[in-house]
């Protein structure tokens, strides 16, 4: 059920983010959300992409560290209290979450939470319990 | 093990008749080189010594030092012991440091290198039943040459692989049941790690002992090489500038390296003072070559710090024994009143599970020495976890300081980032302007 995750290492110098997306787009890799976490001297770049065996293969070809990541995707509706009324279900469970980030659909009229958290299968199992609709790679990939 | 020897007379001579032998040989090669080097002929006039003030190892001292810069100042020629239509071979250095060094050998200096190598062959158990692999590279470089000449000595069966071609090297040591494997201690963590991939048990390899030198190690890298081998491993010591490998060799007891003293003698000194230590002391290590006929160095700075000790070896050899290198005092740093060598970030790299790519560099702002260590991360330890990733720069930064008693910075860099410079990474950046 869980989304794969691409990460990658990227360093904090100029030109960095622009040649891994350069990458990418050379090969028709098309990057569906992402978030970059960083800190002075490092970055870490989170994406979802639609072909992430071969994002993987060709940017370690190129040099970069790479690491794929089961995450947690959850659609939301787009209306204010919706990513709370999800968040909530995690915490009533005692879910730790390290990061999460949010995307919106183009056509319908939802949102889409992507979640990093410690145990995947229970978070998905509470989410579902409390009536969200989970996604899958190939639910990304039709986005 | 039971000790076996290739020339034992020397190896066990009592230090009493090692001095008389080296004063003997002093003697003849001052006055020699004195007749025949204008270069030191004019250091030693310029400190008014004469070939007849050297009666005996113990006049020594009185004699001038020559640095890595007088061989730069000597190219090619100038510390040329003899006609050149007495040598037959010459070798080089990699000149990372500065201009190549460039050293002329007769046969005679290379029949006694190569017996050299062959003691430190037969002092890991080698014999001419064994297959000696030779993995330096061969060339300009002394590696491959000198333990090739050493092993046939020996009468070993010598595989002349030189470096690369890991592929090969294995195939080679499988068909050819290779015994004794000799090449740079970071080839043979390399060789380990492919056997490993390939799934091969080190058991099912015939390797019983590696001798591995031409750059430092630590003992870690050692208990990893002998792991993954499945065999015992030795260092060597040696320098182009005396010679090649072979100045100093591990025995069986694996605590130090006996220095070829009947042809290399070695001294301790203070590396700002130029004083000789006494035995124990931590200095600079200076040769001298005492029968060398084409490059007769006297007085060498190595600029190598260790020690020496004349403390009974289990293996009964008499020749004094010489620490593994610690540093050297040209990468040697002081940073905040602190003598910090790089080898030991590298030891604490190594223990902690991560690559020796590193680099330090040293910085001064408002009269406070900065100190950072930009460290390679690995695959293995990458993480999507930006906590985890501060978690291991900071554990790591607690190690270093638990080894040279300061707080460096540590952060964590990208596979390949940090510049290499002919395949050595550079290793410092002192960025301090101290006038």
């Amino acid at each position: 059920m869980a989304i794969k995750q691409l990460t990658v290492f990227v360093e904090n110098k100029q030109g960095a983010l622009v040649s891994i997306t350069d990458t990418l787009s050379k090969h028709d890799i098309n990057i569906r959300a992402l978030s970059i976490a960083e800190t002075q001297d490092f970055g870490i770049l989170r994406l979802i992409v639609n072909d992430e065996k071969t994002a993987e293969r060709i940017l370690s070809e190129e040099g970069y560290l790479i690491k794929i990541t089961e995450v947690v995707g959850v659609k939301i509706g787009d209306a204010p209290g919706k990513l709370s009324a999800a968040l909530k279900v995690l915490d009533e469970n005692k879910i730790n979450m390290e990061y999460l980030y949010a995307f919106m659909a183009r056509t319908e009229k939802h949102a889409y939470v992507v979640l990093r958290v410690e145990d995947n299968k229970t978070a998905e199992k509470a989410l579902e319990n409390a009536g969200f609709h989970l996604i899958t790679d190939a639910d990304i990939c039709k986005l | 093990m039971a000790q076996n020897y290739f020339q034992k007379e020397i190896e066990t001579m009592p230090l009493e008749e090692m001095r008389k032998l080296q004063s003997e040989k002093l003697v003849k090669q001052v006055k020699h080189v004195y007749e025949n080097v204008p270069y030191y002929r004019n250091l030693m006039d310029e400190k008014g010594v004469k070939p007849e003030d050297i009666k005996g190892i113990d006049d020594l001292h009185k004699l001038p030092f020559l640095q890595k810069s007088d061989l730069r100042d000597a190219y090619p020629y100038g510390l040329l012991g003899t006609s050149l239509d007495n040598c037959v071979r010459i070798h080089s250095t990699s000149g990372t440091t500065g201009r190549r060094v460039v050293a002329f050998y007769t046969q005679n200096d290379i029949d006694l290198w190569e017996d050299c190598c062959a003691r430190a062959i037969v002092a890991v158990g080698g014999t001419k039943k064994d297959v000696c692999q030779v993995a330096y590279g061969y060339g300009l470089f002394t590696g491959g040459f000198g333990l090739n000449g050493g092993s046939q000595k020996v009468g070993c069966l010598t595989l002349p692989m030189s470096s690369g071609n890991t592929e090969r090297q294995v195939q080679f040591m499988n068909d050819l049941g290779a015994t004794i494997l000799c090449c740079t201690p970071s080839y043979a963590a390399y060789i380990g790690e492919y056997i490993k991939e390939q799934g091969i048990q080190p058991e099912d390899i015939s390797l019983k002992a590696g001798i591995f030198g031409a750059e430092p190690w630590t003992e870690e890298m050692r208990k990893g090489i002998e792991k993954s081998l499945g065999i015992k491993a030795y260092d060597i010591y040696g320098l182009t500038e005396s010679t090649g490998p072979g100045v100093a060799f591990e025995c069986s007891e694996q605590t130090g390296m006996h220095i070829n003293e009947d042809h290399f003698f070695a001294e301790i000194i203070d590396p700002d003072t130029g004083e000789v230590l006494p035995e124990g002391s931590k200095g600079e290590l200076v040769f001298t070559s005492l029968d060398k006929e084409g490059f007769p160095l006297l007085r060498y700075r190595t600029r190598d710090i260790c020690v020496l000790s004349r403390e009974k070896c289990s293996c009964g050899r008499t020749l004094v024994k010489m620490a593994k290198p610690m540093g050297r005092t040209d990468d040697m740093l002081i940073i905040r009143g602190v003598n910090v060598f790089p080898s030991q970030i590298e030891t604490v790299l190594l223990n902690e599970g991560y690559e020796p790519n590193y680099q330090i560099v040293v910085d001064r702002v408002k009269n406070n020495d900065t100190f950072e260590v930009n460290v390679e991360m690995t695959a293995e330890k990458f993480t999507d976890k930006v906590s985890e990733i501060l978690k291991m720069e900071k554990s790591l930064a607690n190690a270093m300081k638990t080894m040279l008693g300061i707080n460096p910075t540590v952060r964590l860099v990208a596979p390949k980032s940090i510049a290499r410079s002919e395949g050595k990474a550079v290793r410092v950046i002192d960025k301090r302007k101290l006038v």
